[in-house]
């Protein structure tokens, strides 16, 4: 039987992955993608907590989290289209101007 | 019987599918597996029974975030694999390992089942869709309201920020200034 723990360690180690894509690329593209992967994966422990708990929240917290997260791509993509057409490049490394 | 077969299923293909997205080279790549791996995570959704849930998932990330990201990547150069110099893995390791840890310990320690009490609990009246939307236009009408202008907002935003000189469209300068831009 499939009970929550299943869920919750399938979100954890989703969010780990994401987390791991944050610290480890240098692309800020890859850097939005690690983002989306750890909102999905809290979304999922949402969902399966309102299910266990025959309550209606977490669900309408995912609702808000995918707003949100609609948002952010919307604001960052149109970021990242001026950083590109400015720098040409959009590997953190490069953009790095600040030596310290 | 279903239920767990569909589980182990769904966990397989996302974990290895947003793997794939994590550590891909190529970014056209990373960003088909990511979109499949939305698909199932919306299959995850239908399975615990939150249905609207999963259709907005389908909607919202597979159909707008992603079909965004897909117009997106028409401004940068994705054809190339990228080069990055990787951070040093045993700090990545460490950290993951650690927070791995630490939220293996808070679902298990943490929670405490019989403190939880459903504040919003679910009636076997109505179906899931509907329970949704006498929620939302009840109880969380103002954060809905929010949403929605912080949604407006967001749009605004991203037209302002990626209309930005769009008169000079990268495909039409000259070679020279295009190599010119390459140099700097």
């Amino acid at each position: 039987m499939i009970g929550l723990n299943h869920y919750l360690i399938l979100s954890g180690i989703l969010f780990t992955i994401g987390l791991i894509g944050v610290l480890r690329r240098r692309n800020l593209l890859m850097l939005f993608f690690s983002t989306e992967i750890m909102l999905n994966a809290a979304n999922v422990a949402f969902a399966a907590i309102s299910n266990f708990y025959h309550d209606l929240s977490g669900q309408m917290f995912a609702f808000f989290i995918v707003a949100i997260a609609a948002s952010e791509v919307a604001i960052g993509l149109g970021l990242l289209i001026l950083v590109y057409k400015k720098e040409n490049t959009l590997d953190l490394d490069d953009l790095a101007s600040m030596k310290g | 019987m279903f239920e767990q077969i569909a589980f182990y299923f769904f966990s397989v293909l996302t974990i290895g599918l947003f793997l794939v997205t994590v550590f891909s080279k190529n970014v056209l790549y990373a960003m088909t597996s990511l979109a499949s791996g939305m698909v199932v995570i919306a299959g995850f959704f239908f399975l615990v029974g939150a249905d609207f849930l999963g259709v907005v998932q389908l909607i919202v990330y597979v159909g707008a975030v992603m079909a965004l990201y897909a117009f997106g990547m028409m401004f940068f150069n994705v054809t190339k694999d990228l080069k990055e110099k990787n951070t040093s893995n045993i700090w990545v390791m460490i950290v993951g390992v650690t927070v791995a840890l630490l939220m293996t310990l808070m679902f298990v320690g943490a929670i405490n089942p019989d403190a939880i009490y459903a504040s919003l609990p679910m009636s076997d009246k109505m179906n899931n869709p509907e329970a949704v939307g006498m929620a939302l236009f009840t109880k969380y009408l103002v954060p809905f309201e929010v949403a929605a202008i912080m949604l407006l907002i967001a749009m605004i935003g991203g037209i302002v920020l990626a209309g930005k000189k769009m008169d000079t469209s990268l495909t039409n300068i000259e070679d020279e200034v295009l190599q010119q831009k390459d140099a700097k």
